[in-house]
């Protein structure tokens, strides 16, 4: 199919050799399970278990709340050892909510789960909601709740399904085995969710440097017209979902928009795994491949693992470190993250686990800025890194958002090609957090302004009540003194009637003065 | 076994094999051929000039370093200040006196370089602004050129008497010749017709290769068209700026030339001549002070090439690629200010892109 040119870009080593070779299995049952309970983009789930609670394969862990929010299911049968919080995989470390389940190492499903016979039968509706059910969420990396993205045709006119198989992050090959090996589920994942979206286009795009999954993915797709194979050429980020989208279809998504705003919704090539197993077998998201692999890691695999499972025990079972690692990082090179430490557990989104070697990361110390221009001509986006990062180094962060800070991707590929290492998308990410900080701030002040005024004029209105109600009794009161003198005065003076006809001329002249 | 990471930084985790010291090593090896041929056609002295021009640079960076407090030793390292001393030396008549590539070396680093902030924040280019102030003041050194005596040649000067050229009080004498460029505007400006004046100074093998008086580095038109494919090919620097600056100057000759072949040269002669090619590669393509945007260099480049045009022809110098790039390097902050890519998703005013019709894709 006829593709289009998309702006910039980098053509990183993609170092897939390392991986791509060994064939998906399965990760031993680890000893316990830390599962968060907030593993996608939204609201974090709230328990539905308690200590000590035994639970089979595929039991509700923890419900979603709200619109955008994911349910969490037991990984395996086992007993819940607490409810409380363990280290995030997230590079602060911090502690989250999570539960942690002992194994009885039975792995026996629940006895509700239940497939659906025909998928293609149910209303979309009915779809989404099992997506949903399942929680199965973005599992490229994004994490956000899949469904949320099915049900878009209720406000969106959506005419097109992308699958997103670029898989441009080096290194990773968890989409790739997944599509080799398992390409009529993910067809069949893919229609589920063509059916939920009522779209009749559906394009599939592969990146060159995986001909097997491209051929795999032929092959299951041939069956059905409506689906296309687009073979994309090797480029990062090329798995952009707006530049996807753009080389797929020639359009650019409107600036703060989405794909949905050109009638597009993309969607992973695990997630429409997950989907077929949420549809056909009633499996709820437990788990997911994961490519380990860097130049550190002794046997570069791609594991099939349980959420919940700690780093470590992946790194295990590859056989540990080669050499010492420089960076241990979730995720892909480019925009993946550093981990922590080793103990933290995997979650929906976690992709990757790379150990690179000092040679991999090729850092160095930052440089000045040599105005070469190499940011400007990788930058997807259009915009000039290089003054964006002068603004952000000088505390500037307005005159960073009025060159385009907002509208950069943070791919990363600004800094991948600066001959001078500056570190551009820290820079950027920073600018980012403090503009979000302050935006926060803003509002907050904002709303204890409101409060303070809405305070003032409370207290104001009491104030102006009470001043009312004392000069209501003092009126009462003068009236009371008066009637009580007039009577008095009619008392006193039986037949003077003088006295009192003169008193209130006296008081209407001195009105007037 | 569980190690911890260092302390968190964003990504990427990953770098493309470059560095500033990689740049710089690259463009010195494109300009080593030219340069090598400079040195053998000028004998000894052009390899003393070369070298203390070089040397002077660095002291003067070091020294400047030192003064600013800043680590000498990864900013020396960088290979900026070589670079510097080195095309500095590439414009200079190459029998000049050491002390001219000294000072000129001293201006380039210290006044142009290193007042500015130093590295990647200067903004004319430092060998220009050398080169234009040593043809201010220096004016007869920076125009006594020689014709070419090639090593070893019957009349070049030994290594001893060399040094007596380059380090002597008095200077030199003999050889002396005009170039190209400035002979023929001093015989147009005294009323004679190109047909007569071109013939005996001026020939296509000769202007291509080389074998001519003129700058150390700037004679030889194919070694410098070589190093400069070379830095497109390895991706230094694009095309953009060379091609469009050389194409300025191309047209405006061409067209100058129909209009009155007996007043103005062609445009062979233009490109060929002086600086046209060191320029259009090595100096208006420097990083640091031409515009970061593929548009804003080709409208930098165009500048460069009209101003070159314009004072070669009209006029007080024979040759204008300093001036050009200088006067240039002077807009790039506007140009850069104006010259922006189209930010995705956006049009060209900022505004997110609206599509008239009912998002119907293209297939």
């Amino acid at each position: 199919m006829k593709l289009f040119k998309i702006r910039g870009g980098v053509h990183p080593d993609d170092r897939k050799q390392l991986a791509a070779g060994q064939a998906i299995e399965s990760l031993p049952m680890p000893a316990l399970l830390h599962i968060p309970l907030q593993q996608h983009i939204g609201a974090p789930a709230s328990p539905a278990v308690r200590r000590g609670q035994r639970v089979a394969k595929g039991d509700l862990l923890a419900q979603g709340q709200g619109v955008i929010s994911a349910p969490v299911h037991a990984p395996t049968s086992g007993r819940i050892m607490g409810v409380g919080s363990y280290p995030a995989h997230h590079a602060s470390g911090l502690s989250v909510p999570t539960i942690t389940l002992q194994p009885d190492g039975e792995d026996r499903w629940a006895d509700h789960i239940q497939g659906v016979e025909d998928p293609f039968a149910l209303e979309p509706e009915e779809v989404a909601a099992r997506v949903a059910k399942a929680g199965v969420v973005g599992m490229g990396g994004a994490t956000f709740p899949a469904a949320v993205k099915l049900n878009l045709r209720k406000r969106y006119r959506i005419h097109t399904l992308v699958i997103n198989g670029a898989e441009c992050e080096p290194y990773l090959t968890c989409d790739d085995r997944l599509m080799r090996e398992r390409a009529d589920s993910v067809i069949d994942g893919i229609r589920i969710m063509a059916h939920a979206l009522g779209v009749e286009r559906i394009i599939v795009a592969i990146e060159n440097n995986k001909p097997e999954a491209q051929a795999a993915m032929a092959v299951a797709a041939a069956d059905d017209s409506r689906i296309r194979i687009a073979r994309l050429p090797t480029r990062y980020p090329m798995g952009s979902e707006k530049h996807l989208v753009q080389t797929l279809t020639g359009r650019e998504t409107p600036a703060r928009g989405l794909t949905a705003d050109i009638g597009v919704v993309v969607h992973n090539p695990a997630t429409a795994f997950a989907v077929h197993e949420a549809l056909r077998f009633g499996y709820p998201l437990v788990s997911r491949v994961v490519t380990v692999t860097g130049g550190a890691i002794a046997q570069p695999r791609n594991l099939r693992v349980l959420l919940g499972t700690k780093v470590q025990d992946l790194l295990d079972h590859c056989g540990g470190f080669r050499v010492d690692p420089e960076r241990l990082i979730s995720g892909g090179p480019m925009m993946g993250q550093p981990l922590p430490s080793t103990r933290v557990p995997m979650v929906k989104g976690s992709n990757g686990v790379l150990a690179l070697t000092v040679e991999e990361t090729n850092e160095r110390e930052p440089m000045p800025c040599i105005r070469c221009g190499s940011c400007v001509q990788a930058c997807p986006c259009g915009l000039v890194p290089l003054e964006m990062a002068a603004h952000t180094r000088v505390g500037d962060l307005e005159g960073a958002v009025g060159l385009g800070l907002m509208d950069c991707i943070s791919c990363g590929s600004c800094a991948y090609a600066c001959p001078g290492h500056i570190p551009l998308v820290q820079f950027f990410n920073y600018a980012k957090g403090e503009m979000a900080a302050r935006g926060r701030a803003k509002q907050k002040q904002a709303e204890t302004k409101r409060l303070a005024e809405q305070r003032t004029a409370r207290m104001e209105a009491i104030k102006q009540a009470k001043r009312e109600a004392m000069a209501k009794r003092k009126r009462e009161m003068a009236a009371k003194k008066k009637a009580e003198a007039e009577k008095k005065a009619a008392a006193e003076a039986q037949g003077g009637q003088e006295g009192q006809t003169d008193r209130p001329v006296r008081s209407a002249s001195e009105t007037e003065a | 076994m569980s190690i911890e990471t260092p302390a968190a930084k964003a990504g990427p985790f990953a770098h493309e094999p470059v560095s500033i010291p990689r740049t710089m090593g690259l463009v010195m090896l494109a300009l080593l051929p030219a340069t090598l041929f400079g040195i053998v056609q000028f004998g000894w002295p052009a390899l003393y000039l070369f070298v203390a021009t070089i040397l002077a640079a660095i002291l003067a960076e070091a020294a400047s370093l030192r003064v600013a407090g800043k680590p000498v030793r990864p900013y020396l390292m960088d290979g900026s200040a070589i670079l510097t001393g080195w095309l500095l030396a590439m414009t200079l008549p190459p029998w000049a006196p050491w002390w001219i590539g000294a000072v000129g070396s001293l201006l380039a680093i210290v006044v142009a370089k290193q007042v500015f902030g130093g590295i990647g924040q200067n903004l004319f280019n430092p060998a220009m602004v050398a080169r234009v102030a040593l043809l201010i003041t220096f004016p007869l050194e920076m125009t006594s050129f020689t014709v070419p005596t090639p090593l070893f040649s019957a009349h070049a000067p030994g290594l001893l008497e060399s040094l007596a050229i380059t380090f002597g009080v008095q200077g030199f004498d003999a050889f002396s010749g005009a170039t190209v460029l400035g002979h023929v505007r001093t015989e147009l400006g005294q009323g004679h017709a190109l047909s007569a004046i071109l013939p005996e100074v001026f020939g296509s093998v000769s202007g291509a290769v080389g074998t001519v008086a003129g700058s150390m580095g700037e004679t030889s038109a194919l070694l410098l068209l070589g190093g400069g494919i070379f830095l497109i090919y390895k991706r230094i620097i694009s095309w953009h700026i060379p091609v469009t600056m050389m194409g300025t100057i191309a047209v405006l000759a061409t067209v100058m030339h129909l209009v009155d072949p007996e007043h103005y040269t062609g445009p062979y002669y233009h490109l060929v001549s002086g600086a046209t090619l060191l320029g259009a590669f090595f100096i208006a393509t420097d990083l640091v002070t031409s515009p970061v945007t593929r548009l804003g260099q080709i409208i930098f480049a165009a500048g460069c090439g009209l101003l070159v045009y314009v004072i070669r022809t009209w006029a007080g110098y024979p040759e204008g690629v300093a001036f050009a790039v200088l006067l240039m390097n002077a807009c790039t902050p506007l140009i850069d200010h104006y010259v922006k890519p189209r930010v995705y998703g956006r049009d060209r005013r900022g505004q997110p892109i609206e599509y008239a019709d009912d998002a119907e894709v293209q297939s």
